[in-house]
């Protein structure tokens, strides 16, 4: 049984229908075209990776003669083949394209071989022979902060005084949990196709979020201008913020190949080259000591994050700062140490995932909430609700942002409500005392998500918007489809300004030569940005286009309004085309270059402190599980979800997305497990032996809603709010269901690491401290 | 000797000139310029390659699903293909198309092609499907963003609307005919003697049933076969047999085919059938194929050997030899079976009133996943005391193996929670499992010994599995 309910919104004509997806029907057909469906261009070479198969060393030689003299095989390229520079780092530099002496992952990139089609490549790329000096990896977190191996400095946030709130608290407990990592596993695997122009120009097909950084990487790169580097991205098949910063080693490979032989490129990785040589998200380890009063109420605490950066910071920076402010999650924390170290391990370096640190950091929160409860014998929903960010407790985070439009207390308690949490409580405590093998489990956790990029600076965006003489419209804006619907939603933004139907809007690939100097589509931001640069361009061309109206309909502007693909006046109406035409016809501009910076954030990035959020998101969930106590194996059965998507500009994609992160949350959290062995190789690198969830695994009973009445106080775009990765933190709720349902059987608090794999999850039961 | 494959896609007779052993996905993707249909994982795991494969005689000579990444054109010859782009007709989309459009199915996109043929072949096939039967349906197919529920109604609400387009009349039927292309050669022998001749002359080639299992280092590059032998048209390998003792299994019967066999008689069995390859696996993987392959982690013969199978086999002199199962296996992919040799059949004796059998696996996944451990029980009562018992493991040795001593503890004594322990206390005596990904020697030899406990929690009729609730 599933029920869906979605948000009443204020009458408009687009903007809050639940409008399918654009490709809806091209996907379903098989007609929806990625990179590697494109017809090929005459000559089209295909590349391969060469990789490292050693952790950490150095590099002795290089032999690729066998490979180059398969027939097919055309050309070898290695770091001194690179005309430009040789760093493809994100934020920081010294991340190379392919290592030239040092390596210091197994997967690195060394080279790139060329060769008339993907099996002769990658065959070919197997044929390399490297010699290296083999060192000794460092592959786990603690061994790299006990060596103080770091690839950035700690990040550290101070408010208050921990040691003096310590001190006074009536309790003190400490904690350690291991947070595992996660594969994106996005279905379609990095892929880019170069085509090189005249001039030095290269055009660049890329399955990318970040067009912008593809384009500067790829030029720097090939040592050219960043203006001879055009690149297009119509969709990918998935990104999850793995398509951010890693998308640049294959484009850049496959443009550096362009460049040498003037030929088109394709690079498509292989599935287990795709898990092996390129970022996750970052397992981490956090550490904490929390002061409590005698009821529960958090005084202070000091936490302790060792993050997988893996060999170089890549976005392990901003990630880290993402951990640290979410650490609060909906509590109110007096007094706070929160430290972020950015281990340095012989694996891939991590990278952006969905949440971005966030889960994390929510994860930590709630598994301190659930300790104190445990150890103090409360019901955990109370220590939640002493804590929650109120008036009257405190509604400033320690990162120093005031908390407004607090819906903490309302989404819980509907969402408790809703999800009949009282009844089955019972139940299932009742259930837990007469059935020893099967137990089960219920936990509800709320989760605050801010919303903005930490770094100022990436908070714009840019749209192109063109209204064509017969009324059709093209849009073109910075941000990336990767399934996420958000070149309808930004579509149904602009059918909204000018009142005219949506399929009148032309949607079109992201391209680096129509709208400039974007920002990735990520932390969840691309409808914020892109949705309000699309407004601001089509709002121009609108009032200049009212001016026409007011002039043919010879009245005042203000007498004008735009409705149902007509413009009305004084009871009479023109078609929306005929106004274009006779826009054209005044001669008026009917193109804008629409801009959007996000107002009233500021961050200062070395004490942690300022307004990094143009706005919080709210939502929580409610899951019951079972376990196996002989075996582990675990279920989810049920979940209930409320979530606060503002004025959603279209609830069926954000129920998608809500429900979409949900799964993704619980396979992060329980089937989803990396695997290195004792040389440094990641052993899980396909669907056969990295279990994402199945549709078997989605909660028999689902009901996800979405919060009434919710207008965004913030001028967001028609006051919606962002949905892509808050959800993913719901699924939060399943693991302390786990632990609940583990913990019906003990007396005090107990580790459960994540994923929750059923060895995992036996482990936890056959720890100390069994009742 | 033929120079090309000939097969039927999407109605329209194929003839096209490619290596034997190009996989099925390439072929559509590239000579055939069909991109709908994706590569996703080329290990036959998230299913963006599905087409539906329909071969005369075999699968009740249905269209099923099965991956187009691990299966080779020579397996093909004959079969006829539907694709993505086969789906609708003349333009219109399926109901189960528009219903997935309709309903939020997709988000990226780059699974639904496969769901969408995978779910074809499921309604075409069962008009009414119930929720379990969807998700089998779905097992082999992943989808990373939309969360599924919304492709599992789309299923409901197009049940009982699809029918697949009437076959061409120009299917090919399978020829026995050596098929050679660019240095490689394909045979499809119709009988046995004509497989055994084929293994006589080509004694390189890689025999292939399903290719469930070799094909994944066939689609990741990693091998190629310049010589391939397909079993699926042996008449005497697709033969079935059941009487009132027990079936006889050809060595070419697919994993489908014998679950639509033993999956009333032996529930158990047939759960485990379900899960341990997708609709897709099933549709093509064999049960000599399984057990071929030899691997220490094969759900097939775990629960085969507690079942008592028999194995028959010829050399390839057509000597032809039959042991009990669990003496085939030697060491790590190491079997009895002679050079070049073949499996024939597998007999499976049917348990009588007074002997039970269960088989469970534990795995980090319920549905397509490779066992951590798989257990599968027999057990013979006399009154209240075990007179015959078989504990069979998978995933505990470098082969599936009983284990002896902890069956000598138990024989003669009730099924009790402290003889289970007494047992359970001596499975080291057999079995030596390893740490992997998939989980530590610890927790195999925690959850061998939970699995004997579960079996006796089961036989009392309790409920035992979480996947029950």
């Amino acid at each position: 049984m599933n029920k869906h309910m979605q948000t009443s919104s204020i009458e408009r004509s687009t903007v809050g229908k639940g409008i399918a997806h654009d490709s809806a029907k091209k996907h379903v057909a098989g007609q929806a075209i990625y990179i590697d469906d494109m017809a090929e261009l005459p000559g089209t070479l295909h590349a391969a990776l060469v990789v490292s198969t050693i952790a950490h060393g150095i590099i002795k030689s290089i032999d690729a003669a066998d490979a180059l003299a398969m027939q097919g095989v055309h050309l070898f390229l290695t770091a001194k083949d690179i005309p430009g520079h040789n760093d493809i780092a994100p934020i920081m530099s010294g991340e190379p394209l392919f290592a030239d002496k040092k390596i210091e992952h197994l997967g690195q990139p060394i080279g790139v071989i060329a060769a008339d089609n993907i099996e002769l490549a990658v065959k070919a790329a197997h044929a390399v022979k490297v010699e290296y000096e083999v060192l000794e990896p460092v592959l786990d977190v603690e061994t790299a902060h006990e060596r103080k191996e770091y690839v950035l400095p700690p990040q550290e946030l101070i408010q208050g005084d921990v040691d003096a709130a310590l001190k006074d608290a009536a309790h003190v407990f400490e904690g350690r949990l291991e947070i595992g990592g996660q594969d994106h596993f996005y279905l379609e695997t990095q892929i880019a196709y170069t085509v090189p122009g005249e001039d030095d120009d290269m055009l660049v097909y890329s399955s990318t979020q970040h067009p912008t950084e593809v384009q500067h990487h790829v030029a720097h790169v090939l040592g050219n201008l960043a203006n001879s580097v055009d690149v297009k991205v119509r969709r990918m098949g998935g990104g999850f913020g793995g398509k951010e910063s890693q998308a640049t080693i294959i484009a850049s490979a496959a443009a550096l190949v362009s460049h040498k032989t003037r030929k088109p490129v394709k690079l498509r990785l292989k599935r287990a080259l795709d898990m092996t040589a390129t970022g996750k998200r970052h397992d981490m380890v956090s550490k904490w000591r929390v002061g409590v009063d005698a009821n529960g109420k958090i005084l202070g605490m000091y936490v302790e994050y060792l993050a997988r950066a893996g060999y170089s910071a890549d976005l392990t920076g901003p990630v880290i700062t993402r951990a640290i402010t979410h650490t609060d999650n909906a509590y109110f924390v007096p007094n706070a140490r929160i430290v972020g170290h950015a281990c340095k391990t012989n694996t891939v370096s991590n990278t952006a995932f969905r949440g971005f640190g966030g889960p994390q950091g929510v994860i930590t929160s709630e598994a301190i909430i659930d300790q104190i409860a445990r150890e103090l014998n409360l019901a955990p929903n109370d220590v939640r609700a002493i804590n929650y960010y109120a008036p009257d407790n405190g509604e400033v985070t320690p990162y120093g942002q005031q908390v407004e439009q607090n819906q903490l207390v309302p989404v819980t308690e509907a969402l408790l409500a809703s999800a009949d949490w009282d009844r089955r409580r019972t139940e299932i405590d009742r259930h837990n005392a007469t059935n020893p093998v099967i137990r089960k489990g219920l936990a509800m956790m709320p989760v605050k998500f801010g919303i903005s990029f930490n770094l100022p600076s990436l908070n714009q965006a840019g749209a192109l918007v063109h209204v064509y003489q017969d009324g059709s419209v093209h849009l073109n804006h910075g941000g990336t489809e990767m399934g996420q619907g958000l070149f309808m939603k930004v579509a149904q933004v602009v059918a909204e300004v000018f009142q005219i139907d949506v399929d009148r809007v032309k949607i079109t690939e992201t391209q680096t030569g129509k709208v400039p100097n974007t920002s990735a589509t990520a932390a969840s931001t691309g409808s914020d940005l892109n949705g309000m640069a699309a407004f601001n361009a089509a709002s121009a061309i609108k009032s200049r286009m009212l001016g026409v109206a007011a002039k043919h309909f010879q009245t005042d502007e203000t007498d004008v309004t735009f409705k149902d693909n007509q413009v009305h006046a004084k009871g009479q109406s023109i078609p929306f085309s005929e106004l274009a035409k006779l826009s054209w016809a005044h001669r008026v501009s009917l193109s804008e270059a629409g801009y959007y910076a996000t107002p009233k954030i500021h961050w200062d990035a070395k004490t942690l402190k300022g307004r990094p959020f143009f706005y919080f998101t709210y939502g929580a969930a409610v899951a019951e599980v079972a376990i196996d106590t002989m075996t582990g194996e675990s279920r989810c059965l049920r979940a209930d979800i409320l979530q606060d998507c503002g004025e959603s500009l279209n609830p069926a994609i954000d129920l998608g997305q809500i429900e979409g992160a949900f799964v993704q949350g619980m396979g992060w959290l329980t089937c989803e497990e990396l695997w290195w062995d004792k040389a440094g190789r990641l052993r899980t690198i396909g669907p056969s032996t990295y279990k994402i969830p199945g549709s078997r695994d989605v909660p028999p009973e689902f009901n996800v809603s979405l919060l009434n009445n919710a207008s965004n106080i913030e001028e967001t775009i028609f006051r919606s709010k962002a949905v892509g990765e808050p959800p993913l933190m719901l699924a939060i709720s399943v693991y302390l269901a786990l632990k609940d349902a583990i913990g019906s059987n003990k007396d005090r608090n107990f580790d459960l690491k994540t994923p929750a794999t059923p060895e995992n999850i036996l482990s936890s039961l056959s720890g100390s401290a069994n009742r | 000797m033929a120079q090309a494959i000939s097969f039927t896609m999407n109605g329209k007779p194929v003839r096209v000139s490619v290596r034997p052993d190009t996989t099925v996905l390439d072929l559509i993707r590239g000579p055939l310029g069909a991109t709908g249909t994706k590569e996703g994982c080329a290990e036959g795991d998230c299913g963006a390659c599905t087409v539906l494969l329909k071969r005369e005689g075999i699968n009740g000579g249905v269209a099923n699903a099965a991956n187009a990444c691990i299966m080779t054109a020579a397996q093909i010859d004959g079969a006829e293909i539907t694709t993505v782009e086969g789906l609708a007709h003349e333009g219109v989309l399926n109901l189960l198309q528009e219903a997935m459009a309709e309903n939020g199915s997709s988000q990226c996109g780059f699974c639904t092609p496969g769901i969408a043929v995978a779910l074809t072949g499921l309604l075409a096939n069962n008009s009414a499907p119930n929720e379990e039967q969807i998700h089998d349906a779905l097992a082999g197919n992943l989808c990373r963003c939309t969360g599924y529920r919304p492709i599992v109604e789309a299923a409901k609400k197009a049940a009982g609307k699809i029918q697949l387009a009437a076959s061409a009349e120009t299917s090919h039927s399978a020829s026995s005919e050596e098929i050679s292309f660019d240095g490689a050669v394909a045979r499809c022998p119709t009988s046995l003697a004509e497989l055994l001749q084929a293994r006589r002359e080509l004694p390189n080639a890689t025999l292939l049933a399903g290719g469930t299992d070799l094909g994944v280092a066939r689609a990741a590059y990693e091998k190629d076969w310049s010589s391939i032998i397909v079993t699926n048209n042996v008449k005497e390998l697709r033969q079935t047999q059941e009487d009132a003792t027990g079936w006889t299994f050809g060595a070419a019967v697919t994993w489908q085919e014998v679950l639509n066999h033993v999956g009333e008689a032996l529930p158990s069995f047939g759960t485990l059938i379900r899960r341990f390859g997708s609709t897709q696996i099933r549709s093509m993987g064999t049960i000599g194929g399984n057990i071929g392959t030899a691997s220490p982690i094969g759900d097939g013969p775990p629960a085969l050997i507690a079942l008592g199978a028999k194995i028959t086999f010829a050399s390839v002199d057509g000597a032809q030899k039959t042991m009990p199962l669990e003496d085939f296996f030697l060491d790590y992919r190491k079997t009895e079976l002679p050079q070049n040799g073949v499996i024939v059949s597998v007999h499976i004796p049917k348990p009588k009133a007074d002997e039970h059998f269960r088989v469970y696996k534990v795995s980090k996944r319920y549905d397509q996943d490779i066992s951590t451990v798989c257990g599968a029980f027999w057990i013979k009562m006399s009154g209240d005391n075990i007179e015959d018992v078989r504990l069979a493991f998978g995933g505990m040795a470098a082969i599936p193996k009983r284990a002896r001593q902890a069956e000598t503890a138990l024989k003669g004594k009730p099924l009790t929670a402290e003889n289970i322990f007494a047992a359970g206390q001596l499975l080291g005596e057999d079995l030596t499992p390893l740490t992997d990904w998939r989980g530590s020697a610890t927790y195999r030899e925690q959850v061998a010994t939970a699995l004997i406990k579960r079996f006796m929690h089961d036989l009392n009729g309790e409920t035992v599995e979480v996947m029950a609730l």
